[in-house]
């Protein structure tokens, strides 16, 4: 079937293929936070003008999200 | 101030890349040696000699084409990938350390991969097999690198020092592959992942940050507080998540 595709859309595929494993692959909770940590530095910072707040939020929210991401893999490994 | 400014960014900057690179080539230099000693050593060389030179194409297009990317943009969106990549890089590798998945082994690897090699019937001249194996192993593992380089590099303005650092790692740890030959498992591989992962994060948040004008407190010096603040963090977690029994690993996994 993959034969009969043109070698660019194969090219393509292969392309999206790629930055799909390589941004979510089996954590698409990791890429969920870090849009999520982005959008809330983003409201924070620019439009709120609250720096010291975005100084603290940002490494939080990462924390909170690796925290999360690990559990979820413990709560994995605990029920086999 | 402006010496200690710019040694934090290099000293990071330099530690990353070198990390990030060794241990990539470690997993690549595993899949060559299996192929080398199984196939023998022509096609194997051709194969990474090949990827070699697809990655410094990779380099020399992408390379010069994000320079003119706008700084602010460049590094809101690869703090955003370094960030994705450098959390992923974490979890692993507290899992691994609390036990709760079984470490990257490289002699199980390498034994897989000679089991893979062996059941293939072997060629006279040029072998196919052994030169595609050799090339996707490094060519996959160096991809990595690529991406390393580049993001880091560019954002930090220092492309030229981030591979310099990349080519120095490549080439201690071919040196160090050729003189203990088979022994990579030795290689301290998941407290190397675990520098990695910390500092990916802290180049991930602090480009985040400076691509939606936060201003850190220090410059360039707050750092050196990300990388205290995320070891502390991965040290919390792996106490907390270890369990009493680690008879229960999940699957190993690249």
């Amino acid at each position: 079937m993959s034969g009969q595709q043109p070698l660019v859309l194969r090219l393509l595929r292969g392309f999206a293929r790629f930055w799909w494993d390589f941004l979510v692959g089996d954590t698409p909770e990791l890429f969920v936070a870090a849009l999520v940590i982005i959008g809330a530095v983003s409201l924070i910072s620019q439009h709120w003008h609250a720096n010291i707040l975005a100084v603290i939020l940002l490494p939080v929210l990462v924390i909170a999200a690796l925290s999360i991401s690990v559990k979820r893999a413990r709560d994995e490994a605990r029920r086999g | 101030m402006f010496a200690t400014t710019l040694s934090s960014g290099v000293v990071v900057l330099v530690g990353a890349v070198f990390l990030a690179c060794a241990v990539e080539m470690v997993e690549a230099l595993t899949i060559v040696f299996a192929v080398g000693h199984t196939r023998g050593w022509r096609s194997a060389v051709e194969g990474v000699v090949t990827a070699l030179a697809a990655l410094t194409a990779l380099v020399a297009v992408f390379g010069p084409a994000l320079v003119h990317v706008p700084l602010t943009w460049l590094r809101l969106v690869v703090g955003g990938v370094l960030l994705i990549f450098g959390m992923q890089w974490l979890r692993k590798a507290i899992l691994r350390s609390s036990g709760l998945k079984a470490k990257h082994d490289e002699d199980a690897i390498y034994q897989e991969t000679v089991a893979q090699l062996q059941q293939s019937s072997g060629a006279v001249g040029r072998d196919r097999i052994a030169f595609v194996m050799a090339f996707k192993g490094v060519f996959l593992e160096g991809l990595e690198v690529v991406i390393t380089v580049l993001t880091l590099g560019t954002s930090a303005h220092r492309l030229g020092l981030a591979a310099a650092t990349a080519a120095v790692a490549l080439v201690l740890v071919a040196i160090a592959g050729a003189v203990v030959a088979r022994q990579l498992s030795s290689v301290p591989e998941n407290a190397m992942k675990m520098s990695v992962g910390i500092l990916l994060v802290t180049y991930g948040s602090f480009w985040v940050g400076e691509g939606l004008k936060v201003r850190w407190p220090g410059s360039d010096t707050f750092l050196l507080a990300f990388v205290g603040i995320y070891a502390v963090v991965c040290w919390i977690l792996v106490t907390l998540i270890k369990p009493k029994s680690t008879s229960r690993l999940v699957k190993a996994d690249a």
